[in-house]
């Protein structure tokens, strides 16, 4: 059994049709990308998976469960955290008290606080500091750290790279491994097919709304990405 | 040496107001819902204790935690039974919610206790002075209810930076779809801070009672100085309640020294003149 099955999914938002049955399988301790063009529907699928967006109850599955119809607030509970698009963090809350919040279901795993400053050195330096104050950078970094405090068995990372200058992105993509490693299956969504390819071990490429290229980076070839991309 | 004991009185009546002002900014910060039954919610709690003295026979003082209890349960339930559902339906209809619900109070209370006016007897404190020179003195009681109301905020700024519900409390003012993405539960919360700030309504509520009397039509004034005491001090901000509070009552107080029945007037003006000049309040926190 994998640890998370879409079968079939088509949502969007009132008449606009974003997904077209999207069927995927993420095995345990996976590192997936999906990567795409801006408005292929990337988001809207992270959102399914997050409860965001509410599905059929058996269109998503998560350990075999059926849970499309969950509220998000019930699905960190199992133990999917999504780092959203745009990082959310709290902006009048602390960084440490940002990382406090992201343990709030206390479930019980290798993340604490510390380990998660560990991870992030800049965060630590920053712990009193008011989240409003933090550079993107930096917000991304907490953003993902507050993601981890939730001890999720399934992380889902949504445009990490999203508007940060690339050092700063390589420093983020730079603690994936030790993300990974710790045993988190990692499904995240990427415009940047570069640090995509690099980080996942399975990627997926979607072109409006539709998933049409999937596989290990060993075996998809530059030219089938570009044609997957771009649709051409 | 009068005009001091003006400002000594007006700041004692801005602890009253305060109490008033906390729930409504709590509820405001939490969930961003106006709630215009809070006044009516601190006549009903007033209306309780009254009961309770009545069948129990015992100083409305040792009333006020079962009034919290009762008031607090009430709230997470109205809210959960109704008002999250007027939210989901849009920021109006919520209004309009708790505006019908004002109504119902005031009509019940009507049917069940009628249009006189009742107060709860607190005995000798509702009298008992400390004098301090010939034109100062303080009651114990003015003074009683600005330290409760002290204690109060204090209380509930320990819970809000300390503990992980008050946390999530913050959490959600921040960013409410964020907040559901920790694994906080936004109806189950809101009904938390519904309780919350009913069971502070409920000390000012069963405080006016001793205070002054009451009867099913008080509610809306209360609300009414709630809101100024809130808007004075500055949205978001616990203290600025306090702040807002102690800047209506010396106003009040003053006003009615200038001449009688001047003192509503007077905090009116100075609540139009901050709106006007300073809309954002004297206490708000940094724009985001």
């Amino acid at each position: 059994m994998s640890l998370l099955e879409l079968d079939d999914i088509s949502t969007g938002y009132g008449s606009f049709q974003a997904l077209f049955n999207i069927s995927l399988k993420i095995e345990e301790g996976e590192r997936h990308a999906i990567i795409g063009a801006n408005g292929a529907g990337k988001s809207t699928l992270l959102r399914t998976i997050c409860g965001l967006l509410r599905t059929a109850a058996e269109k998503v599955r998560f350990d075999g469960q059926p849970i499309g119809q969950m509220p998000p607030h019930k699905r960190v509970n199992l133990g999917i955290a999504y780092v959203p698009e745009g990082r959310w963090v709290f902006p009048s809350l602390t960084v440490h008290e940002n990382l406090l919040v992201g343990a709030h279901t206390k479930r019980s795993g290798i993340w604490t606080v510390d380990r998660v400053y560990e991870l992030f050195p800049l965060l630590s330096r920053l712990r009193q500091r008011q989240a409003l104050s933090l550079s993107g950078g930096e917000q991304q970094a907490l953003a993902i750290g507050r993601g981890l405090m939730a001890n999720p068995r399934l992380l889902l990372l949504d445009e990490v790279s999203l508007g940060l200058a690339p050092v700063v992105v390589e420093r983020i993509y730079s603690t994936m491994p030790a993300i990974a490693s710790a045993g988190t299956t990692v499904l995240l969504v990427e415009q940047d097919v570069g640090q995509a390819l690099t980080f996942a071990d399975r990627v997926s490429c979607m072109l409006e709304g539709r998933l049409v290229l999937e596989g290990t980076p060993g075996e998809i070839s530059q030219d089938q990405i570009v044609a997957a991309y771009f649709g051409v | 040496m009068i005009w001091v004991n003006d400002i000594i009185q007006g700041i004692l009546l801005g602890g009253l107001y305060a109490l008033f002002a906390a729930g409504l900014s709590l509820v405001f910060g939490v969930m961003r819902l106006v709630n215009l039954a809070h006044g009516d919610f601190s006549i009903m709690a007033a209306y309780i204790a009254l009961v309770i003295v009545g069948s129990l026979k015992v100083n409305p003082f040792y009333t006020l935690l079962l009034v919290m209890i009762v008031m607090a349960l009430f709230g997470y339930l109205i809210q959960r039974g109704l008002f999250n559902f007027a939210m989901d339906a849009g920021p109006m209809q919520a209004i309009l919610a708790t505006f019908g619900i004002a109504i119902i109070i005031q009509n019940l209370l009507l049917e069940g206790f009628t249009a006189n006016s009742k107060g709860l007897d607190a005995g000798r404190i509702e009298n008992a002075v400390i004098t301090i020179s010939d034109q100062v003195a303080i009651g114990w009681f003015p003074l009683t209810t600005l330290i409760v109301s002290v204690v109060v905020l204090f209380g509930l700024q320990l819970f809000l930076s300390r503990t992980r519900t008050g946390r999530a409390f913050r959490a959600t003012a921040d960013n409410q779809r964020a907040a559901q993405l920790m694994g906080i539960d936004n109806r189950h919360l809101y009904g938390m801070a519904m309780a919350f700030a009913l069971a502070i309504v409920a000390i000012g509520g069963v405080f006016i009672g001793i205070r002054t009397t009451f009867n099913p039509s008080a509610g809306p004034l209360r609300l009414i100085f709630a809101y100024e005491a809130v808007i004075i001090g500055g949205l978001g901000s616990l203290w600025g309640t306090l702040v807002g509070g102690v800047v209506l009552g010396i106003a009040q107080v003053l006003g009615d020294h200038a001449q009688q029945g001047w003192g509503m007037l007077a905090g009116h003006l100075v609540f139009l003149a901050i709106l006007a000049f300073r809309p954002q309040g004297l206490f708000a926190k940094q724009a985001q």
